[in-house]
């Protein structure tokens, strides 16, 4: 089987939810080997196209292509066996709260593979010693600030060396140092461990510094694409506002309502 | 007007049948072998722990109590037939029979329930259960189906424990205390509880409340909103979803295996 150059390929997709579209035909590639950042404001369903990525939402058209298989289409036993590949950091860390960070490493080597313990303990000791915990090991995940708890959720989702890792909004509610350590780690295990990296986030400066390639999303579409640098220069209102932060603009500071005036003299409710 | 309450009470059926749909596909998922066997025994013993031993000391001091009124109420009507020596066949018929399995279930349901509830429902909140999807380890397996088995095997045991319990409460009360013969109260107890009719037919009732009782917990902590309001009423729904289902199917139950 040719292997394509894309690890992961969306196309024509369309997912709604409680009848609020989310994503309208939207199309985009994750290149292999690289960190595709996937960037736009909060609200607009940038974790649920995580979701999807790893099928645990279905979209109602279109394709998710992950590694030549599509996984929309795959049975409930062939995506656990697609899933593998995968490492997914979830914003809260998702660890454990009643294993030791150990054991919360160790938790995926033990279930899919037969290794012996002598093994695994090396294992979750490399894997800890990349993000710089190897001494909190026998620490529960209460005990750890949320950056370390984002970190040990990191070597986590590296345990069984997947092909893919995805991380959604691996910068949010950090401190500068945090930030500066995360913002590292994903740059160094990318390149050093030759997987691909998706991060989803909205910290403009962070993301711009460590992605191969961008997409902007808003309203349901790609509303950019492209390196850092060529996003930089693009003029389109929409992305400028975004990329500067600026409170008003094609996405507006009201929330849709009605008219101020009519509503302040209306008693009735 | 009117039409909008059918229409409300159409949607509010429909959401029911959904989630009764949904709560089917949780237990078929949990319990479909996945040929984990090994993995699953000792996730199975750590939550006999959490669901079984450590519901024993309510169950056993309620145990203890109830017995010990039991009797008492029951010495104040015997005696005045002359009837008091029956006391030790009053208890443990009322135990066994109804007592036991019933009120065992309603505390099960209060402890054991709303804490399964809770427990599933905020490891959804935190995205637990996500990461174990992304981890490619079904969280039916790793987290419904040990607790499952834990409760439909602990709850029959702790209903016999509490009955257990109980007619020595029941013994302490009439025979130590209002001076019953203990002779009597034993050998009548004896000649009168039937293995199939009292003990068997009992527990039969803990088997159903205990399937019951777990797989509502189950669900309502699986399917709760992830927030803390979704939590706090799954939580809720759980106990009186149980303890209603209890009351009804021993009405249901009894009549079948009595009337």
């Amino acid at each position: 089987m040719s292997q394509s150059n894309n690890i992961i390929e969306i196309s024509n997709m369309s997912f709604s939810r409680n009848d609020r579209v989310i994503y309208d035909d939207i199309s985009l590639q994750v290149p292999r080997g690289k960190i595709t950042a996937i960037m736009g404001p909060s609200g607009i369903g940038k974790t649920t196209l995580l979701r999807l990525m790893g099928g645990q939402l279905k979209p109602e058209t279109g394709a998710v292509v992950f590694d030549n298989q599509d996984i929309t289409k795959l049975s409930r036993k062939e995506l656990y066996i697609a899933r593998r590949k995968m490492g997914m950091l979830f914003q809260s860390g998702a660890l454990f709260t009643e294993m030791t960070v150990f054991d919360n490493i160790a938790f995926p080597i033990r279930e899919h593979t037969e290794l012996p313990e002598s093994i695994i303990r090396k294992i979750v000791l490399m894997k800890l010693e990349a993000v710089g915990l190897r001494g909190a090991a026998q620490l529960f995940p209460t005990e750890l600030s949320g950056g370390m708890a984002r970190r040990a959720a990191l070597a986590r989702s590296i345990a069984l060396d997947p092909e893919l890792i995805m991380f959604d909004e691996p910068f949010a509610g950090q401190d500068p140092i945090s930030m500066g350590v995360i913002v590292r780690l994903i740059r160094d295990l990318n390149d050093a461990l030759d997987i691909t990296s998706v991060v989803v986030s909205h910290d403009v400066e962070e993301v711009l510094s460590i992605a191969d390639y961008v997409y902007i999303i808003a309203n349901k579409k790609v509303i950019a694409q492209g390196t850092p640098a060529q996003l930089r220069q693009e003029k389109s209102q929409q992305v400028v506002q975004f990329m500067e932060g600026n409170p008003d603009g094609p996405v507006p500071f009201h929330f849709p309502a009605q008219d101020y005036q009519e509503e302040l003299l209306n008693n009735v409710k | 007007m009117l039409s909008n309450s059918i229409v409300a009470l159409g949607q509010q059926g429909l959401a029911y049948m959904a989630g009764a749909g949904r709560a089917g596909l949780l237990l078929l998922g949990a319990l479909k072998p996945a040929g984990r066997g090994t993995k699953l025994l000792p996730l199975i013993i750590k939550q006999l722990y959490v669901v079984g031993v450590q519901s024993l000391v309510i169950i056993v001091v309620s145990g203890l109590f109830i017995g010990m009124v039991l009797s008492l109420q029951g010495y104040t009507i015997l005696v005045g037939y002359g009837a008091e020596q029956s006391l030790g066949q009053m208890v443990a018929l009322s135990l066994l029979r109804e007592l036991g399995p019933v009120v065992s279930a309603l505390l099960f349901a209060g402890r054991a329930g709303s804490a399964l509830t809770a427990e599933i429902g905020l490891m959804k909140a935190t995205e637990q259960l996500s990461s174990l999807e992304m981890m490619a380890i079904d969280p039916l397996h790793q987290i419904i189906a040990p607790r499952f088995w834990a409760g439909i095997i602990s709850l029959p045991l702790l209903a016999a424990i509490f009955s257990a319990v109980g007619i020595l409460g029941g013994h302490l009360v009439g025979v130590d205390w209002l001076g019953v013969d203990t002779g009597a109260f034993w050998a009548i107890m004896q000649s009168s509880v039937e293995w199939s009719e009292d003990i068997v037919n009992g527990a039969i009732k803990s088997l159903v409340f205990a399937v019951v009782i777990t797989w509502i917990a189950l669900h309502k902590g699986y399917d709760a909103q992830p927030t803390s309001e979704g939590i706090s009423k799954a939580t809720t729904a759980t106990v009186v979803q149980s303890s209603l289902a209890i009351l009804g199917l021993d009405f249901v139950m009894t009549a079948l295996m009595f009337g």
